[in-house]
């Protein structure tokens, strides 16, 4: 049989990276087929020239072994091509038929809508794959689950036999995504063909039937879930082995050096996203706020790190009530802060690496003598972190901007953990890192741990919270729902109480009896 | 906003209806100035016993809106209780005098048409992701090149095909400057009004004062629409008018319709909301920008003309007055909605009507404040209502295709 599609040689050069090198791929009929590959590895190049958004500089497309030139989106629809994209391409002020119909309306009387017939096939289709919406929804009001499922519904109101998902678990909790599994089998078994881009090495083995490596642009083995294992797919993607546990020992919790009591912040738009919270840490633990994205965790971290203001509640720091305190007081005490973002809160990204690394202690001897800088020092210890922290930089004098995600994140690492620190917050550390700097970094976060700061970790990745977690709480729609050790819980459980089940529920009745009071 | 219609109410009781002596009636002439057709006899109210009621209105919706809380008409209450303030206003100057209220209505028709289409314009532009702020300056030009043609061709059509090409072009430098290069939508739009300032300054100085004969265009004549012209009051105020006002009406239509039940809206409601979400579903979001762009330079363009060819006769510097930008304060009150923005438009033109009505009436209040009204307005509506409404997500934000 010859396979629905097939890639042959597909070669993209963008200004000073070759992010496709001569990649071949071929899809069979009804399969899912993973791609597997760490940030910047080029799998979503490799899909946006499939998807029509880039032109290949090499190589050929072949659909049922016709040759097809893709020039825009609009001829890969025509091909029976459909991609679900990372963030989503939904219209929020839109209902769902609007968005469903967008670019292939049905049409009556010339150019009017016809919305009706548009809403009719909308449910046609929700039915035969088992995708439930309400044709008339706002976008704005669906969860980010049911929103997915309409960009699949986009899919499939045009007839797609080939889908493209494009990491589509980021923004899903653990059982959403469990739910989106059973959506691509289902679809898979009705014959469409499927392409699942990711670097989460979990899914790959919960769904492929096929799994494709790529590295650096190449395409670099390919294997199936039966004979792969979570170390080999990682020594792939990676290039070398890698240790995806972290070693962690036991360690009793010593002072008290973080206290949040009653804690309430309010977004800009003055709704309370932060909703009562206590909390402490202790010295030598890491506490994981664990927590499907934009439940109010951004706002906390900031409310604790003193960048916004608190409504009510208090924050005490080794003693010392800090609720009012300025960032820089906040620093100034011993606490250490890695942001969500660390393009636009962590680095200033024009300045050079050098400079970037003295952002919290710039105005202090040695760096400066007076209101002068002292440049030769600054490069000295600049040139000490590199090594130690083993950035990846040409020079201490060149733009942070120009450093991959990976480096950006380790200079943020460096500049706060190379201080006396008694706290650090980390919030999302890992993000869009590939499996070899999560390693590190991870390392670098329990080392803090053993030699006896308090962490605060805010974390998504319910792994992340799983691995280097002391205890973990688990945040809700701004309340705390549960604070519980983090032995003998299962990600599962977790992942139900990141979905807004009550621990009674989630939890075993020994589990929630060791759960501190919910607040 | 419901203190707002609170105060509203106690400033109809504690002003207007103590200061009215009990006995005079307000007397309201029905039918404007120069017109046969439709006439009916005029109003003749008690002042106190009107405002006392209007009062009463005024508090009634303030409670009702307290209560039930602020859903989707909360801005439609606000317009009904500035709507009543006004009448009371009215009615409380008036008295015991009498007030041309029809005649002041026809003139506020006609002074709502460049502010209405000022924020037709602006919102075809910008519900595709430009913000055009240099309709001030289209209708500048327009209106100067409008006057220039229609006194040279002696024919108010050609001037106005002059005036729409005039705006259109400004429209396509504005298309140019923000879509194909990228430059800051609000600079390239305020580029185009001051270049226009000072090229309609020039030419106007150098050619029109100097010779008379180039700024005496034909104006558009009254049409009276046959049939509706009869109705008492709507008739003479809206049916027995200049073609100006009949097209402001047509551009309602077609752009209510058109935007929200044709496919041509949705893609073009679509790239202002989310360009990238348009561009994946194969939608030309530059061709769609440049279209808006475009439309927008049309209607600024018919806005223009209607200075000089449909309302004055004659091209004087600076004659838009701003109207262009008190246009897009309307499309922002009007929440970008066609209908919306021709409420507002009304309720400006409303303003300006009122601040010159009163001034002949030799009000207790000087001219200069009754001239400041309708900005006043302007300015408390854009403090009140901004944020509020939903402006195009990817409004003013260029399309990268990365």
């Amino acid at each position: 049989m010859t396979p629905i599609l097939q890639l042959k040689g597909i070669t993209k050069q963008f200004p000073g990276v070759l992010a496709n090198d001569h990649i071949d791929l071929t899809l069979n009929k009804g399969e899912i087929l993973a791609l597997l590959g760490e940030n910047g590895a080029g799998k979503t190049t490799l899909m946006n020239i499939l998807y029509g958004l880039y032109q290949p500089d090499e190589g050929e497309i072949l659909i049922e072994g016709k040759q097809l030139i893709v020039d825009s989106p609009t001829d890969a629809i025509k091909a029976g091509i459909g991609m679900v994209h990372q963030h989503f391409m939904l219209i929020p002020v839109f209902t769902v038929t609007e968005n469903v119909m967008l670019g292939d309306e049905t049409i009556k009387y010339g150019d009017f809508l016809d919305r009706q017939r548009a809403a009719d096939r909308i449910i046609e289709i929700s039915e035969t794959y088992n995708l439930a919406v309400d044709p008339n929804d706002y976008i704005r009001d669906l969860p980010v689950g049911v929103q997915q499922r309409v960009e699949i519904i986009k899919l499939l109101f045009r007839e797609a036999e080939i889908l493209i998902f494009d990491e589509p678990t980021a923004v899903l909790t653990p059982q959403e995504a469990d739910e989106l599994f059973s959506i691509m089998r289902s679809l898979a078994e009705q014959g469409k063909s499927i392409i699942f881009i990711t670097h989460k090495l979990r899914e790959v083995l919960a769904i492929a039937d096929r799994i494709m490596v790529i590295r650096r642009g190449a395409m670099v083995g390919e294997t199936t879930p039966e004979e792969a294992d979570k170390n080999s797919l990682a020594a792939m993607m990676v290039g070398r082995a890698v240790d995806l546990e972290v070693d962690k020992t036991d360690k009793e919790p010593g002072e008290l050096i973080l206290s949040i009591k009653d804690l309430v912040v309010a977004d800009k738009f003055q709704n309370i996203v932060v909703d009562n919270v206590s909390l402490d840490v202790h010295a030598g633990e890491i506490v994981g706020v664990a927590g499907v994205q934009g439940n109010g965790q951004t706002e906390f971290v900031e409310a604790v790190t003193g960048l916004r203001k608190s409504a009510e509640g208090t924050i005490t720091l080794l003693g010392e009530d800090v609720t009012k305190a300025t960032p820089r007081q906040i620093t100034e005490m011993g606490s250490a802060h890695v942001p969500e973002d660390r393009q636009i809160d962590g680095l200033v990204l024009p300045f050079p690496v050098a400079e970037n690394l003295v952002l919290c202690t710039y105005y202090k001897e040695p760096f400066s003598k007076g209101v002068i800088l002292q440049y030769k020092t600054i490069l000295n210890h600049a040139e000490q972190l590199i090594e130690d922290f083993d950035i990846r930089t040409p020079s201490p004098l060149t733009p942070v901007s120009s450093l991959s995600g990976g480096n950006q994140q380790k200079v943020i690492i460096a500049r706060e953990l190379s201080r006396p620190i008694q706290l650090l917050v980390a919030s999302q550390p890992t993000r869009g890192l590939d499996v070899g700097s999560i390693e590190y970094i991870h390392k670098r976060i329990v080392q803090k741990r053993d030699e006896g700061s308090a962490v605060l970790l805010i974390s998504p990745e319910l792994d992340e919270i799983m691995e280097l977690s002391d205890r973990i709480v688990v945040m809700y729609r701004g309340k705390i729902i549960a604070n519980l050790p983090n032995k003998g819980v299962t990600k599962e459980q977790v992942g139900l109480l990141m979905a807004g089940v009550t621990p009674e529920e989630a939890l075993s009745e020994d589990q929630a009896k060791i759960t501190e009071p919910a607040n | 906003m419901g203190i707002i219609e609170l105060l509203i109410s106690l400033l109809i009781f504690l002003v207007f209806v103590r200061t009215v002596a009990p006995d005079v009636v307000t007397t309201f002439v029905m039918t404007p100035g120069g017109i046969d057709i439709g006439t009916i006899g005029d109003w003749i109210l008690p002042s106190r016993l009107t405002l006392i009621i209007l009062g009463v209105l005024c508090l009634l919706i303030s409670i009702f809106q307290l209560i039930k809380g602020f859903g989707r008409g909360t801005n439609g209450m606000v317009g009904l209780c500035a709507l009543l303030l006004i009448f009371g206003f009215l009615t409380w100057q008036a008295s015991d005098r009498s007030l041309n209220l029809a005649g002041m209505l026809t003139s506020a028709v006609l002074l709502a048409v460049p502010i209405t289409l000022g924020a037709f314009s602006g919102l075809i532009s910008e519900r595709a992701g430009v913000i055009n702020i240099a309709i001030e300056g289209m209708m500048l030009m327009a209106s100067m090149v409008g006057a220039l043609i229609g006194s040279i061709t002696q024919n108010a059509w050609v001037g106005l095909l002059g005036a729409i090409g005039a705006a259109v072009l400004l429209a396509l430098i504005h298309a140019v400057l923000s879509i194909k290069y990228k430059i800051n939508q609000v600079i390239s739009g305020t580029v185009i009004n001051i270049f226009s300032a000072g090229m309609t300054a020039f030419i106007s100085q150098k050619f029109l004062q100097t010779n008379q004969a180039l700024n005496r265009p034909p104006l558009f004549p009254r049409v009276p629409i046959p049939g509706l012209a009869h109705i008492p009051v709507v008739g003479p105020i809206l049916f027995n008018t200049n073609m100006f006002v009949y097209l402001m009406f047509a551009f309602l239509i077609i752009l209510q319709v058109a935007l929200f039940s044709t496919r041509w809206g949705l893609r073009h409601r679509a790239v202002g909301e989310h360009p990238k979400a348009a561009d994946t579903l194969g939608i030309n979001v530059i061709r769609t920008r440049y279209t808006a762009v475009l439309l927008s330079g049309i209607v600024a363009g018919v806005a223009g003309a209607f200075f000089t060819l449909g309302s004055v006769g004659r091209f004087d510097e600076g004659i838009t007055a701003g109207k262009g930008f008190i246009g897009l304060a309307a499309m922002i009150f009007g929440n970008w909605n066609p209908i919306g923005s021709l409420g507002a438009g009304l309720l400006f033109g409303f303003a300006d009507a009122i601040g010159s009505k009163l001034s002949l009436l030799g009000s207790k209040i000087p001219a200069q404040f009754m001239a400041m009204a309708p900005y006043l307005i302007t300015m408390i509506v854009l403090a009140g209502f901004i944020g509020r409404g939903q402006a195009p997500a990817a409004d003013g934000e260029p399309y990268d295709k990365e």
